[in-house]
């Protein structure tokens, strides 16, 4: 009787196909590690989206006679930096402007990245050369390098740390986006399409985009734990966002000289970094592994 | 004989083998080479030959997919070749190809309906009518569309997919499908059904096919005449029959021979050919099967052998038969 259930039942079952998109998010929703690390992220996107509201004090007035508060002092949760300014405002200000800097490059690689990419993948010949070899120019230096050697070219302040990020991360998206554009460009159905009669446009538009974007979007969510820390970095380095705005790595900066006086609250805004930068890295892992696409 | 529907003259294809900084061309890999045959309606004709023979290459220039560097192409008398963007995009449905990897030649975002569709809308159908009919040529290769129509690709079986494959092809209503090794990736079992499918559906859409396979069983069973390739190149040509009975080129005899045969009557005692066909890149000069052919001859190096009738309509490019004919058996 148990046997010709599950011959009824089956067919039932399997009569559910589910869309690719379906078939990621209930992956996703199974993940525990990804759906924690999401949640860090939305909690660190909403602290720093709402930073005006949640700061209980004004992130850059500070008090002489309340310099380096312990953690825990009164009034004061997460104590104050060293030039008596409120750690908790500083580091939910602080959330903005790091989060800007570490998702803008990457947003804007995505766009610019994958647009060349496929281009020279599909288009490929002298077009692929060309795109290619010039992404090989700056792909030859290391990121941190080239970040630095730009933004020490352009000057300080935050447009500047976004163009240079912007540059970093281009090349590699691009190089994701062609070698992704030349696999799939080789399949059958592309050629099936091309047999039907379709353009090139309707072949990218149907055929190829739904296939490439998948891995290019899981690349990209890779590096966006590492464009956060460049970011953080710049400013560290005196390269990135100017005082006396909130930055994680520009707090961590000045207070690295207050390490000896009180080690805890300088190590708050490298604690933050890390926090949401791991949170991306568990995330992007979590989404490629939901991603992979079944045979 | 009427009007042939698909005639080749001399097509060739050379693929560039680039190096180097500068992408200079170092060598040409001659995947088709000079290669000429007629297709009359309603015929079947196989091509036969090893894998890296250019079988392949020949289906997609065919339907210039790629393009041929010379040679002529007709379609129902129509130079193809010579064909605007848009008549060639008319001349697209008149013929199709089914591919042989039926895991590579589905898209995997795309519905099973939805990648039947797609053909149509390219050519204006509009939307609710294309997914209709896209499903009625699902019901049609013995698929249900109500089961499968809302699937994805690696929901389904081989067998399967080379069914929507087939669909895919024949929705556009085409007059030559040009199949390439369109059973070779399935079991046995399932080679006889997809094969019966499709002489089924050729008596009844009167549809002519160019089917193009290395099982000789296959070509034997399903074409009319047979081309047979080597190394870009024919090296025979005649009805099925005549070249199964007496398959005059030494490479045709080796491959009758390699070829396991049920009837006891015709197993053969003769070596099939060892060994692995030469580089397409730097081929043998004169007759390219001459490193691996057990009659070679001094003048075999020289010049390509010149093509000697030995039948009604079974040609043979071979020295052994010029002039006196040698017998070979």
């Amino acid at each position: 009787m148990a046997v010709s259930v599950a011959l009824v039942e089956a067919p039932a079952v399997a009569a559910a196909p589910m869309s690719y998109w379906r078939t990621v998010a209930w992956r996703l929703s199974r993940d525990r590690a990804t759906l924690v690390a999401g949640g860090v992220l939305v909690l660190i996107a909403l602290s720093a989206v709402l930073a005006p509201w949640l700061a209980p004090y004004d992130p850059s007035a500070g008090s002489i006679r309340l310099r380096l508060a312990e953690v825990g002092a009164p009034g004061h949760v997460l104590g104050t930096d060293e030039q008596g300014r409120d750690m908790l405002s500083r580091l939910l200000w602080g959330g903005r402007m790091t989060l800007v800097a570490g998702l803008t490059p990457v947003l804007v690689a995505l766009v610019l990245g994958a647009g060349l990419g496929v281009a020279a993948g599909y288009v490929g010949g002298i077009t692929n050369t060309l795109i290619m070899r010039t992404m090989d120019i700056f792909y030859a230096f290391p990121a941190v390098l080239l970040a630095i050697a730009i933004s020490g070219a352009l000057g300080p302040g935050l447009a500047n740390t976004l163009i240079s990020l912007s540059i970093v991360f281009v090349p590699r998206v691009v190089r994701v986006a062609e070698s992704a554009t030349v696999q799939v460009k080789g399949l059958e159905y592309i050629a099936a399409a091309r047999a039907s009669g379709a353009g090139v446009r309707a072949i990218v538009r149907h055929h190829l985009l739904a296939n490439v974007l998948g891995p290019i979007l899981v690349f990209a969510s890779t590096q966006v734990s590492l464009s956060i820390i460049l970011a953080a970095g710049l400013s560290f380095l005196g390269l990135g966002v100017t005082p006396p705005a909130a930055e994680w790595g520009l707090m961590l900066n000045t207070l690295r000289q207050s390490i000896y006086v009180n080690a805890i609250v300088p190590a708050l805004p490298g604690l933050a970094i890390f926090i949401t930068s791991m949170a991306f890295n568990l995330l992007s892992d979590g989404l490629r592994d939901a991603m992979e696409i079944r045979g | 004989m009427s009007r042939p529907l698909l005639e080749a003259r001399g097509l060739r294809k050379h693929f560039p083998l680039r190096g180097g900084v500068l992408q200079r061309t170092r060598a040409w890999v001659r995947a088709v080479d000079d290669v000429s045959f007629e297709v009359a309606p309603g015929e079947t004709l196989g091509i036969v030959g090893e894998s890296g023979c250019g079988k392949s290459t020949l289906a997609r220039v065919i339907l210039r997919l790629i393009e041929p560097e010379a040679g002529e192409l007709r379609f129902d008398g129509e130079d193809v070749r010579a064909a605007s963007p848009s008549r060639m995009k008319r001349l697209r449905r008149d013929m199709q190809l089914v591919f042989q990897d039926p895991y590579a030649s589905l898209n995997p975002r795309l519905t099973i309906e939805d990648a039947i569709a797609f053909s149509l809308l390219v050519h204006g159908t509009p939307r609710r009518e294309a997914r209709e009919r896209a499903r009625a040529m699902l019901g049609r290769v013995g698929l249900d569309p109500g089961l499968h129509g809302r699937r994805y690709a690696h929901e389904l079986s081989g067998g399967q997919r080379q069914r929507v494959n087939i669909a895919r092809a024949l929705v556009l209503d085409p007059r030559l499908l040009v199949l390439d090794e369109p059973v070779s990736a399935l079991d046995k079992s399932v080679q006889a059904q997809v094969l019966n499918l499709l002489q089924d559906l050729k008596t009844e859409r009167a549809l002519t096919y160019v089917f193009i396979s290395h099982d000789l069983n296959v070509i034997e069973y399903v074409s009319d005449r047979v081309l047979v390739m080597y190394l870009g190149e024919v090296v025979e040509t005649g009805t099925a029959e005549a070249l199964a009975q007496s398959p005059k080129h030494p490479y045709t005899q080796a491959l009758f021979a390699s070829a396991p045969s049920m009837d006891p009557d015709r197993r053969m005692d003769r070596l099939p050919i060892a060994g692995d066909p030469p580089n397409a890149i730097d081929p043998p000069s004169g007759c390219r099967f001459r490193t691996r052919c057990a009659f070679a001859m001094p003048r075999c190096a020289e010049a390509p052998p010149p093509w000697v009738p030995v039948g009604a309509t079974h040609d043979v490019a071979c020295y052994l038969y010029q002039a006196e004919p040698v017998s070979v058996a």
